[in-house]
């Protein structure tokens, strides 16, 4: 029962790299690669979940209360931001292959050349 | 001694994100796919609070509902292949 | 097709062995909920004293990380830059005016009157007291962002075309991410090592504490938000130029 949060990141990591593999689409591939980066935001938090830990803010609390860890939290919200403009520049590059090539289909764009 | 800590309101938001991310990886028409993801967002933001990470849950709440849909959508209007007023699918199984 | 199906063939059995390593390396991490990290109790219990802010996260994020930060700034930039590459028009595609489509439903005007004015409200106050309760430049910078695509989805193209130039966007993003680097600047030039906070810390729970942290702060929000607003714009006007085109 402890080992259902690892257990969920390792299972939407692997559900997500299958998707990614057998994808027909570039903008299907990009959302899958969404779903593999939300694997490692779970895995991040529940490392740092302390048990009954309260959020890392002080305002009005206690210092000293039980809190979870601060510093995977930082990490995984200027992950999350970031991962939007990165998404952004995989579709940018799908609608530049679907000007040259006129398909979005990594199979049939792995034959065109020019 | 090692106490169970998993609260069953974790358990079962694990479980319905679990589910969601399949629904989302497997999903093939990339327009249902990006409301499925729109959802999983949505679940990930209630795991996130459980969790108890406010400041993860306020910026995957705002980027997944505004941000990813509106790229997203655009890039499928783009690539249709009748056009952007063509009526027909993109891909299907 | 049959490529498709080798290639699904062959990574069942990869995945299978991934999946496997994976979950043996998992199985060997603390128990869920029995964190021994030094480093997070540390911060937790020092972020207050020290900085006297009371969200622990953006002290992580914009001060005992600001280097980290840094980084990650520079990604936003690289990538947004390499969006503006691939879409954004040149000469050639030409000078059009926007097309004019309006917004028809009264009701969708009045929710955007409403909405955009209140969402970039509650966006800049995500962002100033980012440092006292959750919030701070990262989320308030993309719900900024957000508020004004709004715009866009209530009042129609034209005048979103009309505000979202990118003579005024290149420069703010630009003096966002340099901003950064100029206050780690600041600090070397006085002599200390780069990025130390250099203002004294301020009061606790309220605008002004934290130091040079506030200014990182609003260096951060201000680049997040020009960047995702030129992306936003560049994806909205290869939107629009097939429509345009079909008006003639």
């Amino acid at each position: 029962m402890n080992f259902l949060a690892y257990g969920v990141a390792g299972w939407i990591c692997l559900v997500g790299f299958y998707g990614a593999i057998v994808s027909k689409n570039l903008i299907h591939l990009a959302l899958c690669l969404t779903v593999i980066q939300s694997s490692t935001y779970i895995l991040l938090l529940s490392i740092g979940y302390e048990k009954h830990g309260g959020a890392p803010i002080f305002k009005g609390v206690k210092l000293g209360t039980t809190a979870v860890d601060p510093v995977v939290q930082s990490l995984t919200l200027t992950d999350i931001v970031i991962s939007v403009t990165v998404i952004a520049l995989i579709l940018a590059l799908a609608l530049d292959a679907h000007k040259k090539a006129g398909t979005i289909d990594p199979d049939q764009l792995a034959d065109f050349h020019g | 001694m090692l106490v169970a800590t998993l609260v069953p309101l974790q358990a079962s938001i694990l479980g319905l994100v679990a589910l969601a991310a399949t629904a989302v990886a497997l999903c093939r028409n990339t327009l249902r796919q990006i409301l499925l993801s729109g959802v999983y967002g949505l679940l990930l933001v209630l795991l996130f609070v459980v969790l108890q990470a406010p400041d993860v849950a306020l910026s995957m709440l705002v980027v997944t509902t505004v941000a990813y849909p509106l790229i997203v959508l655009v890039a499928i209007a783009r690539t249709r292949a009748g056009g952007v007023d063509g009526s027909d699918g993109d891909d299907d199984a | 097709m049959t490529r498709r199906r080798i290639r699904g063939a062959v990574a069942l059995p990869a995945l299978g062995v991934l999946g496997a390593v994976l979950f043996w390396g998992l199985s060997g991490l603390p128990p869920f909920g029995n964190y021994h990290g030094i480093y997070g109790f540390l911060i937790n219990h020092r972020a207050l004293p020290q900085r006297h802010t009371t969200n622990a996260v953006t002290a992580t994020v914009f001060d005992y990380r600001g280097f980290d930060t840094m980084g990650e700034e520079f990604i936003l930039f690289a990538a947004v830059t390499g969006v503006v590459l691939l879409l954004r028009k040149t000469g050639e595609e030409g000078e059009d005016e926007p097309p004019e489509e309006e917004v028809r439903s009264d009701a969708l005007r009045l929710f955007g009157m409403f909405a955009v004015a209140g969402g970039a409200l509650v966006a800049l106050w995500l962002i100033a007291y980012g440092l006292v309760t959750p919030g701070g430049g990262f989320q308030g910078g993309v719900a900024l962002a957000s508020a004004f695509a709004l715009l866009f989805l209530a009042a129609g193209y034209g005048p979103w075309a009309r505000r979202a130039k990118d003579a005024a966007l290149d420069p703010l993003e630009s003096l966002g991410a340099s901003g950064y680097v100029i206050i780690g600047l600041a600090a070397l030039i006085s002599g200390l090592p780069f990025l130390t906070n250099l203002l004294g810390p301020g009061k606790p729970g309220t605008l002004w504490s934290g130091g040079s942290l506030s200014f990182i702060n609003w260096a951060v929000a201000m680049e997040v938000a020009a960047a995702n607003v030129i992306l936003y714009k560049d994806f909205l006007e290869q939107y629009i130029a097939p429509l345009a085109r079909g008006r003639g």
